[in-house]
């Protein structure tokens, strides 16, 4: 998408959300065994990731951006087998979808992004890399340690920070100093915006110029969209106890997903509706039809070429279900 | 034959590395314009260019996260993490990252990395400059750890690690990177298949397993003993994971009698991996308990204490008199 299309930024979004909806009752219904709700989030992560130019650029994302991946188009079953427990890091094939494998350490891959946009530049290859984290991950010695490093090496990165406002049950006032992600950037001399993340055309825009200023050597850029998680930060978790209503109730008069609809004529935001009815149909069916892996991948993919200590200890395996 | 010090045999295989394979891109702190601070990549960045040889900032975790990234685009990283102790903020983006992206990608993403680590004791370094971490490397799923002896080991084993597809830690013995030995560092690769042990010495009496500096000392020891007619068999483990058990188990199983040697403290060491690997293969031969020779299980000591914490010459003799004196009771 080289211009923001809002009906189709409108219709990734609502896919984002009938599908963290269906995915949480998943979980209720013992399917999934846990899962990280993005609700409030869409604009944030769809509008960022539709920015990206899926023929050179790399996305490196966290545990939480369902919408990223949606907007990204990758198969979602895959995606979601994750949270299926089917296998770390997804189904996906992540050098097809130009998505990371998924990561649970939240600072973690925002370096693995400057070490790509690197060799998008010894490549000349003209790709940049966007890498996913929150408020909570900011605090971490990694995204300092990334920011600088593309900051002296004037890197083609977005270091998109959605700040939902909560790392867990601590606000940002408790964690990250001075308020503010993108104050930060000055401190690495790399421009820091700030952009509301729940309006998707804003998001997306904001975007493609940091996208665009990296291509053209203008170095990296920390985008902090200000956001809302909705829901819980797993579905293990309980917010009641860390905020108030009244705080969720001041951000669902501001869900990303009304506010892209009151722009759209009744009969689009129907249409939308319908082909998210469609994909989460689509979705639920391919994960209740995926079964575990074969037994014998436990000792996979450790190595190119299995070591003999580890052929060994597969055979003994294998014995032991014979025996 | 040119006579090269280990120091100036890693960076000839940093040299041929980088000429035959463009993908090979040597980073970390000051390996630029200094050349390391043991000087292992002098000359590199002026033969290559500062887009293949180049300078971070101070920022272990994201020298090896960069090396993630690199690798998913395709390149081969070698990064320098300049001392053994200043791995530890990186472990996370060692164990999590570089050792595991392969398997979470289910073998999508490849990790060709060679982390040079500058390794152990011996030189009287200041705190953190003198650490043994191969057990924690080696027990890690996805990483592969190697340690040279000589230069011509560090050569051929350190062009081994770059072309390996898979992490490489490469643990550099400090203390012998000023060793020299001649040898002809295109001529003699056939002696060390990757993921093989060499037997240094042969003997008849005990076979005495070590890796990195202690291989050295090992053979001052078998001078020693050869003295007082005992026939001791040096074997370098050189691989330190995955480890060479049959190499281990044949040379074991011809003198009967085993004894490991690492700088690393006691407890949960790589020799206690080594001598279960020997006692499970070799207990019917064995003719006495696999005895070790380590560190003790305390911080590495500063200089003045090192030569009370490094097995030394007469302990390792100690050791090979207890295994020849076992007599089951």
């Amino acid at each position: 998408m080289h211009h923001a299309d809002l009906r189709e930024l409108h219709r990734l979004m609502l896919v984002a959300r009938r599908l963290d909806e269906e995915a949480i009752a998943l979980q209720r219904q013992g399917v999934l065994p846990a899962y990280a709700p993005a609700k409030g989030q869409e604009a944030a992560q769809v509008g960022s990731a539709a920015a990206l130019d899926l023929a050179r650029d790399f996305a490196f994302p966290g545990y939480r951006d369902l919408g990223a991946a949606v907007a990204m188009g990758v198969d979602l079953v895959a995606y979601l087998a994750t949270h299926l427990n089917i296998w770390h890091g997804g189904l996906y094939d992540p050098r097809a979808s130009r998505l990371a494998p998924f990561n649970a350490v939240v600072g973690g891959p925002v370096t693995h992004a400057v070490g790509w946009a690197m060799g998008a530049t010894l490549d000349d290859t003209g790709g940049a890399a966007i890498t996913y984290f929150g408020d909570g991950a900011s605090s971490q010695g990694d995204v300092h340690e990334a920011m600088n490093f593309a900051g002296v090496y004037r890197l083609p990165v977005v270091f998109f920070c959605q700040n939902n406002g909560w790392a867990i049950s601590v606000p940002t006032g408790r964690q990250v100093a001075g308020g503010s992600v993108a104050a930060r950037a000055a401190g690495y001399g790399i421009e820091g915006v700030r952009v509301d993340g729940n309006d998707v055309t804003a998001v997306f825009e904001a975007t493609r110029t940091a996208l665009d200023r990296a291509r053209e050597g203008g170095g990296p850029t920390v985008i902090e969209a200000m956001t809302f998680r909705m829901g819980p930060h797993s579905t293990s978790d309980d917010p009641g106890r860390y905020r108030t209503l009244e705080e969720e109730q001041s951000w669902r008069d501001r869900d990303p997903l009304v506010r892209a609809a009151a722009r759209l004529t009744a009969g689009e935001v129907a249409a939308a509706e319908d082909h998210a009815t469609e994909v989460v149909r689509e979705v639920r069916e391919g994960l209740l039809a995926l079964e575990a892996p074969p037994a014998e991948e436990l000792f996979s993919f450790v190595y190119r070429e299995p070591t003999k200590a580890l052929l060994e200890q597969q055979r003994t395996w294998k014995e032991s279900l014979d025996a | 034959m040119p006579e090269l010090s280990l120091q100036q045999a890693l960076n000839l295989a940093l040299r041929h590395a980088c000429e035959d394979d463009d993908r090979v891109l040597v980073f970390g702190q000051d390996v630029g314009t200094l050349g390391g601070v043991f000087r292992v990549t002098d000359g590199l960045r002026d033969k290559f260019g500062e887009h293949r040889v180049f300078d971070t900032p101070l920022a272990e975790s994201a020298i090896m996260g960069m090396a993630v990234g690199l690798a998913m685009h395709g390149f081969r990283p070698v990064p320098e993490i300049q001392f053994d102790g200043f791995s530890y903020p990186a472990i996370d983006q060692i164990v999590n990252q570089v050792a595991r992206m392969h398997y979470r990608s289910r073998g999508v993403l490849t990790m060709p990395i060679t982390l040079r680590l500058p390794s152990f004791g011996g030189i009287r370094a200041p705190e953190h400059h003198g650490e043994s971490l191969e057990a924690l490397f080696a027990h890690v799923p996805g990483l592969k750890v190697v340690s040279p002896s000589s230069p011509r080991e560090g050569y051929h084993l350190l062009r081994q690690a770059i072309a390996d597809p898979d992490p490489v830690v490469f643990l550099e013995p400090k203390s012998r990177y000023w060793h020299r030995e001649s040898f002809d560092p295109t001529g003699d690769a056939e002696l060390m298949p990757p993921g093989t042990s060499r037997v240094v010495r042969d003997g008849r009496h005990a076979t005495l397993v070590a890796w990195g500096a202690m291989v050295a000392r090992c053979l001052q020891v078998a001078d020693l003993a050869a003295e007082d007619g005992v026939d001791l068999e040096v074997v370098d483990l050189r691989w330190l994971k995955p480890i060479d058990a049959d190499g281990l188990a044949a040379s074991v199983a011809r003198t009967r009698r085993a004894v490991v040697v690492h700088e690393a403290p006691l407890t949960a060491g790589l020799g206690a991996e080594v001598s279960t690997l020997i006692t499970e293969r070799c207990f019917d031969d064995l003719r006495a308990p696999v005895q070790r020779v380590t560190g003790f299980d305390v911080p590495y000591p500063s200089g003045a204490l090192e030569d009370e914490y490094l097995p030394s010459a007469d302990r390792i003799l100690t050791a090979v008199q207890t295994t020849l004196e076992y007599r089951r009771g």
